[in-house]
């Protein structure tokens, strides 16, 4: 019989994280091959389906971080009482940890934009001398809008972090602007042999991208990830096509070079 | 090499065959069409070959026979999911040349373009196609140029006459179910059959050869996009369109039971980018239409090799705003030479 991809399959949620009171990361059962910024579609039927990033991989596990903005994810949230989620995935052509070793690894994430690199993230963490060196830069509206505060803590004993907030109350200790704001005194020390990942939403990317070119980095040393509307993750349904290239087969990560030409 | 038999041992023949075969083919609906007092030309299944309109190209296109304008992917009750049946008949489609070239296109995405789908495949494989031909253009139509105005991969042609019928069938299968269906090889006249084609259209349509990353800041765009209303006919007319969108839909006696569907979608419609949080891309008519031009004649040229579009003309004969794809693309070709 041939294969249907179409059709979910349960997976059981193992563990939940709160990490806003409209974010949260389930973590699922999953075994199979899985790279960090591919996806799964999350389904709830009556409802829809939802494209989601890996935001982390364990051995038997994988972590969807989900943030509750409508219809489907409304319901993830009110419904995952029962114990399982219908999924389908991975999706997509997500991160090659190859590209990254032996750089000068600079991440920069806004907001949910940390999901699909946490999971590079986590893995110069816990390998810190793979990489020449390591730093990431998360930006996020608002200090009651950070995730994953329980993984900073592991992440700042081991690589450079920047957490910062756009804005904040009086008082607030952490740093605080955009992260634009912190590239030119980033520690680039050979712009050839350092890599950056930029992942969030477009304006904050084409920003990003922007300062980061003041610093003399190289096109094909830039990475993006991105995020357009998709109904099926398999090269079928055209609502994530730019150009002749399908966001959900060909990316949704890209090399600058590329991705900088991709036109919607 | 081919046959020629009576009208009526043809008609005997394909009403044998639907013991085997659901037989698609273009009908005409009076007083259906988009337009005010119009017929309209659209597949559906037929039984008998008197039918079938041979002659005035279909409105709409054959796809529907392949891939429905609304498909059921899976019921769903709490804890299970099923697939619908499919026919355990084969599938007999009529079509016209630049129809049977559209459908190398339809298998090129739903194939070809990452994994292959279910729902399209289980349908293909037992599909037949039977060419009508043309014997004089359509009105819209430009296939001579787009040089989908033959075809030799066809299962069978049929030609339809008062009196008599010839066919030529290559496709081994279909010709032991005609000979199972009653077709007397010995009985028939055999006599060489070849379908005939049109050389010369009212529409002639030369493809730009230079477009590029700068061909989407052209103001031709604008300057036809601008009377674009966004209705969306003339991605569903397209033969080659391939678009769908999710929906899922519970029953009214039992939330928990219900369906999700694939639903053709449009590129030109409001919604096709629309993401969560508001955000969407294209939002001008002018952008839509770029996009839509540029997968024609662009974009699915540069990822499989040969161009979308099958110049069957349809969307310059549906579209209410009487905005010309062929124009258009003509008017681009002719910035080649600047
Ligand atoms: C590759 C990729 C990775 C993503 N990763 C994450 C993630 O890790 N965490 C997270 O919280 N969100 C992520 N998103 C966004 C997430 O898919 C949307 O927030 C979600 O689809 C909203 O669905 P909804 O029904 O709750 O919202 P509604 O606004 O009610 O959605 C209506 C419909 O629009 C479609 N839709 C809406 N937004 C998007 C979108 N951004 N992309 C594709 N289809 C959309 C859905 O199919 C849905 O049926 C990702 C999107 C993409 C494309
Ligand atoms: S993107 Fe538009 S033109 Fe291309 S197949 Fe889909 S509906 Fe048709
Ligand atoms: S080009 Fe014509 S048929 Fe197509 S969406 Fe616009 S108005 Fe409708
Ligand atoms: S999500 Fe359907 S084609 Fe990419």
């Amino acid at each position: 019989m041939m294969k249907n991809e179409y059709i979910p399959f349960p997976s059981q949620v193992k563990k939940i994280i709160r990490h806003t009171d409209i974010e949260y990361t389930f973590r699922m059962e999953f075994t199979g091959e899985v790279k960090p910024g591919q996806f799964f579609e999350v389904s709830i039927p009556r409802y829809g389906e939802a494209p989601i990033s890996v935001s982390g991989i364990g051995p038997d596990t994988i972590d969807l971080t989900i943030r509750k903005v409508g219809k489907v994810t409304n319901q993830i949230f009110e419904n995952f009482e029962g114990n399982h989620l219908l999924i389908r995935g991975p999706y997509g052509n997500g991160f090659d940890i190859e590209n990254y070793k032996n750089k000068e690894l600079f991440i920069i994430a806004g907001g949910t934009g940390l999901s699909p690199v946490k999971g590079i993230v986590d893995y110069f963490s816990s390998h810190p001398g793979e990489a020449a060196d390591t730093t990431l830069i998360a930006g996020f509206k608002s200090p009651d809008d950070i995730l994953f505060k329980q993984d900073f803590e592991q992440w700042e004993k081991n690589i450079r972090v920047i957490k910062t907030v756009d804005s904040a109350p009086d008082g607030y200790q952490g740093q605080t602007g955009m992260v634009t704001k912190y590239i030119p005194d980033l520690p680039v020390k050979n712009p050839d042999n350092a890599v950056f990942i930029i992942v969030g939403p477009p304006a904050m990317m084409k920003f990003t991208v922007i300062e980061v070119q003041k610093r003399g980095i190289p096109e094909q040393n830039i990475w993006i990830s991105y995020e357009r509307k998709m109904c099926c993750g398999l090269g079928k349904c055209g609502h994530c096509k730019m150009d002749s290239t399908y966001i959900c087969l060909d990316g949704p990560v890209f090399n600058y070079k590329e991705g900088k030409n991709l036109i919607d | 090499m081919g046959y020629q038999l009576p009208r009526k041992t043809a008609d005997t023949l394909f009403c044998r065959l639907r013991e085997h075969y659901e037989i698609f083919a273009p009908k005409l609906f009076a007083g259906d069409g988009c337009f005010s007092d119009t017929d309209v030309i659209r597949y559906d299944k037929v039984s008998s070959l008197d039918e079938i309109e041979f002659d005035r190209r279909s409105d709409y296109s054959f796809k529907e026979a392949l891939f429905a304008v609304n498909e059921t992917l899976f019921y769903f009750t709490e804890n299970e999911t099923t697939i619908p049946s499919c026919t355990d008949k084969k599938l007999l489609i009529f079509l016209k040349s630049c129809d049977l070239h559209a459908l190398k296109r339809l298998d090129a995405i739903y194939l070809e373009n990452g994994p292959e789908d279910f729902y399209y495949k289980r349908l293909r494989e037992k599909a037949c196609f039977v060419l009508m031909d043309c014997g004089e253009t359509c009105d819209t139509g430009f296939c001579a140029g787009m040089g989908t105005n033959r075809s030799d991969n066809y299962d069978l042609y049929l030609k339809c006459g008062e009196e008599t019928v010839w066919i030529d069938c290559p496709s081994e299968e279909l010709l032991s179910d005609l000979k199972e269906a009653g077709l007397n090889e010995a009985g028939e006249t055999a006599c060489a059959v070849t379908p005939n084609y049109v050389t010369q259209n009212k529409e002639t349509v030369t493809l730009p050869k230079k477009l590029s990353v700068e061909s989407f800041d052209n103001p031709l765009w604008e300057a036809y996009g601008s009377r674009c209303i966004g209705c969306g006919r003339c991605n569903f007319v397209c033969p080659t369109c391939t678009c769908f969108t999710m929906q899922d839909i519970h029953y009214r006696d039992n939330e928990n039971v219900g369906e999700r569907r694939r639903v053709w979608a449009s590129c030109q419609v409001d919604g096709y980018t629309d993401i969560a949080g508001g955000g969407s891309f294209r939002q001008k008519q002018s952008d839509r239409l770029r996009f839509k031009v540029m997968h024609k004649i662009y974009d699915f040229e540069k990822r499989f090799g040969y161009p979308m579009c099958v110049g069957c003309g349809r969307c310059d004969a549906v579209c209410p705003e009487y905005i010309s794809y062929a124009n258009l693309v003509n008017q681009l070709a002719e910035e080649d030479a600047k």
